[in-house]
């Protein structure tokens, strides 16, 4: 039950501990003064996970560690760097496993591509079945002419017709 | 006592469901008919004594019995009663049990109106019925008993997560389970079929009403979790891809690919193979949304590791019925006769189409929940798949699915023309240009993708009431025969037409949410005045108050919209003391227009501010408003005469040889 209670009832546990008052992820004294510039931290945090919750990213986390991640984004983006610089800064010293959209690689061939291959092999499936109705058109059977019908009768009574 | 009372049910409702599975696997053994009609009375004992078992429980929540470890342990006699009642499902052993009395409830359902069922078919179904009741009340008698004592029995009790004391939250669990648990109606009577070598339009007509409910309860159920989410989780997000949300969307999503393939097996005789593959896949992933929600295996593959008897014991569960299930589909679906053909181009071929697009989303959704999970066992590497990646696949397939959406309707059964179904969307077709251009005019900065989805929301709803139209013969025909067509129309249609249209509606609300919302942040001090999407906010205070079990600090806000004053919000923080913990209450003013979203937050260190933050989140009042819609469609589509008189054409069928009979001797 509870689809994301349960997991908020942990993300709370994990990330704020019992009886921390904290609510919002971003605070004031983060936001870059560059609205286009935040603009661009906000789009690079919703890709960067919080490393110590449950499925958060670090622009909806609260945890410490997501805010010292989100200050780090404004960092680079302020010393120049361009967004792919930034997450590359960002793997270089957390890892893969802080990318919610993990990069197309050995590990994840399948993960990117098996709904290509699915919706491929579904199509074919489905073309064979049009298919072979075209090979095999099926006819509405016709209905018994009257003559069969007193036939069947007969046989049906056990009397050859 | 009553506790005792209630543990004696749950036990001997397991007796009752062997009895039930029993009596029909003894009847196919020794080829006789006879045993096999305990099945029915079985079902509806053990629908009456777990409910007398999950009502011990509730009562014993009531009372708040401390001396029961459950409710010791997600209760508290300070709580509202409303919560109270709730904490019984709120907890692993309660919702488990709440899992297998729904089952049960179904069960019972069958055996009391499922008169119209022929009497073997029916007795299979509640045969596989019992042997999944069988499965899942061994769990819970083994491994999570809710009625477990405590001795000395505790003085109070620890208390339910304050984020769970919700009233959505407490009616979401019901509504989720119920659409869950409803596909084992479709899953036992695939496997009945498959045991009885015999399946047709009659058949897809039984299910079709079991499949519906279940799908309207899991609609609605979403639809509740998500509203929830939006209002209590304080950062406005209504999804958010969560493991635990995918759960409970992949039955949703292969329950509808069902519906629509139950559509041609009840029309046309065909898909018939495919649309029996479809109600195994919906059960077993519903299976496997209580797997993952219930074993822990989400949090961690070490978690599930550490403690892994009752994930190993759900795995089981589902091993034995699914694998059991594809077995016997191998084995008997070759004997199974096709149906009729039909040409790609035609109402049978959309709603191929439909499948096809429908179970490659549903798959989409499975490779990315689980490929973390899979990838870490395997190979040790952790990586995390998040929104982004859902974004990009789920979009994209679910467009294309939107954009040929109100094709289908528009085509005839066999074989039909692109060209004219075009055709006659062509007003359809206008309207949705007409949305993109607007859309593009009116917000230039928008994101590119969103003219285009909000176009395709026009264009299932404009394609949609063209298709009544047509249907009505309305611009075509004189006034009178337009109005008679259209009230002759069959509720199913009503039903299906109303269900599309509350798709384009929450299409509608996605788009201009997730395009258009604007978010501020800021730090506030009292007699503070703020501009933000139109509104003006005054801050006036921040007072306290006291809840029935918690102590709230609550700031007032005067919001108006251009001098007028619309109302005080009043976003709040509630401490609770058991367990002890901080909920934070958005106040949200709700419109047409959109929710002025705002949540209150820290405190400055020196007291003489707040930091706020805003949303404003356009139209999202659609998304929920077109779920419900959509849930109202299939109810109407569920009072559908031929649902409820069953099957009208196998009787007449049956009846006529007789009558000829008479006629020759």
């Amino acid at each position: 039950m509870k689809r994301l209670a349960g997991l908020c009832a942990l993300m709370l546990l994990l990330c704020l501990g019992f009886g921390s008052a904290t609510v919002f992820a971003v605070q004031p004294d983060e936001v870059l003064a560059d609205p286009r510039m935040e603009q661009k931290a906000r789009e690079i945090s919703a890709e960067l996970r919080c490393l110590v919750c449950q499925n958060q990213s670090i622009d909806d986390s609260d945890a410490p560690l997501a805010r010292d991640l989100r200050l780090i984004v404004r960092e680079r983006l302020k010393a120049g760097d361009d967004q792919s610089k930034v997450i590359e800064f960002v793997v270089a010293r957390y890892g893969e496993f802080i990318l919610l959209r993990p990069p197309f690689s050995a590990k994840t061939y399948l993960l990117w591509l098996a709904p290509l291959f699915l919706l491929a092999g579904g199509g074919y499936l489905a073309y064979r079945v049009f298919h072979r109705g075209d090979r095999k058109p099926t006819s509405i059977p016709t209905p018994l002419s009257e003559d069969e019908r007193s036939q069947l009768r007969g046989i049906l009574d056990g009397k050859q017709g | 006592m009553i506790v005792e009372i209630g543990h004696f049910a749950l036990i001997l409702a397991f007796a009752v469901a062997c009895l039930q599975t029993g009596c029909v696997a003894w009847s196919l053994w020794i080829g006789n008919d006879e045993p096999r009609s305990i099945a029915t009375p079985a079902a509806i004992a053990q629908c009456f004594l777990l409910l007398l078992s999950f009502w011990a429980l509730v009562h014993s929540y009531v009372v708040s019995d401390f001396s029961v470890q459950n409710v010791w342990t997600n209760s508290h006699s300070a709580k509202p009663l409303l919560y109270k009642i709730s904490g019984a499902w709120g907890n692993h052993e309660g919702s488990m049990l709440l899992w297998v009395v729904i089952l049960a409830l179904f069960g019972g359902a069958v055996s009391a109106f499922g008169n119209n069922l022929p009497a073997r078919l029916k007795s299979n179904v509640l045969a596989v019925q019992g042997s999944i009741g069988i499965a899942f009340l061994a769990f819970i008698i083994l491994t999570s008993n809710p009625f477990a004592r405590l001795s000395p029995a505790p003085f109070e009790g620890q208390g339910l997560n304050p984020i769970l004391q919700d009233p959505a939250l407490s009616f979401h669990p019901p509504l989720l389970y119920a659409g869950y648990v409803g596909f084992s109606m479709a899953f036992s009577f695939a496997i009945a079929a498959l045991l009885e070598g015999r399946i047709g339009a009659a058949w897809a007509r039984w299910v079709r009403p079991w499949t519906l409910a279940a799908w309207m309860f899991l609609t609605i159920g979403i639809a509740l979790g998500s509203w929830w989410a939006y209002y209590e989780l304080g950062w406005g997000g209504w999804w958010f891809w969560d493991p635990v949300e995918n759960a409970s969307f992949m039955p949703w999503l292969a329950g509808t690919a069902l519906l629509h393939s139950a559509v041609v097996m009840e029309k046309r005789d065909a898909l018939k193979v495919w649309t029996i593959l479809l109600a195994i896949i919906t059960f077993a992933l519903s299976l496997m949304g209580t797997f993952l929600v219930r074993s822990g295996v989400l949090t961690s593959v070490h978690t599930f590791a550490v403690d892994p008897e009752r994930g190993i014991f759900i795995l089981a569960i589902i091993a034995i019925f699914t694998g059991g299930a594809f077995a016997l589909f191998a084995w008997r679906a070759p004997q199974l006769r096709q149906g009729t053909m039909f040409s790609p181009i035609s109402r049978e071929g959309s709603l191929v189409f439909n499948n096809l697009l429908l179970m490659t989303i549903c798959a989409a959704v499975l490779v990315g929940t689980l490929y973390p999970l899979a990838l870490e066992v395997v190979t040790g590497d952790k990586i995390s798949v998040g929104p982004p990646y859902f974004n990009a696949v789920f979009i994209p397939l679910v467009l294309i699915l939107l954009v040929m959406l109100p094709f289908g309707p528009m085509l005839p059964w066999k074989r039909g023309h692109a060209v004219e179904a075009a055709w006659r969307l062509r007003v359809a077709q206008g309207l949705a240009l007409a949305a993109a251009i607007a859309t593009f005019v009116s917000k230039p900065d928008s994101p590119l993708l969103a003219p285009l989805a909000m176009a395709v929301g026009v264009w299932v709803i404009a394609g949609t009431l063209a298709e009544t139209a047509f249907r009505a013969k309305a611009f075509t025909a004189p006034w009178p025969e337009v109005m008679r067509r259209f009230a002759n129309l069959p509720r199913s249609s009503y039903g299906g037409m109303l269900a599309h249209i509350g798709v384009g509606i929450a299409v509608l609300g996605i788009t201009a949410t997730s395009a258009w919302r604007a978010e501020q942040i800021v730090a506030m001090k009292p007699s503070d005045r703020l501009q933000f999407a139109g509104y003006e906010v005054v801050f006036d205070k921040v007072s306290e108050r006291q809840g029935p079990n918690y102590q709230e600090t609550f700031g007032t806000f005067k919001l108006s919209k251009q001098g007028e004053p619309l109302s005080d919000l009043t976003p709040a923080k509630r401490q609770y003391t058991a367990p002890p913990s901080t909920t934070s209450e958005a106040a949200i003013h709700a419109s047409w227009a959109g929710d002025f979203y705002l949540v209150m937050g820290e405190a400055a260190k020196d007291g003489s501010s707040v930091v706020v933050r805003l949303y404003f989140n356009p139209l999202v009042r659609l998304i929920w408003i077109g779920a419900l819609i959509m849930f109202v469609g299939g109810a109407i589509s569920l009072t559908d005469r031929r649902l409820r008189i069953g099957a009208p054409a196998r009787r007449a069928v049956s009846s006529q040889p007789t009558a000829r009979a008479g006629q020759a001797s």
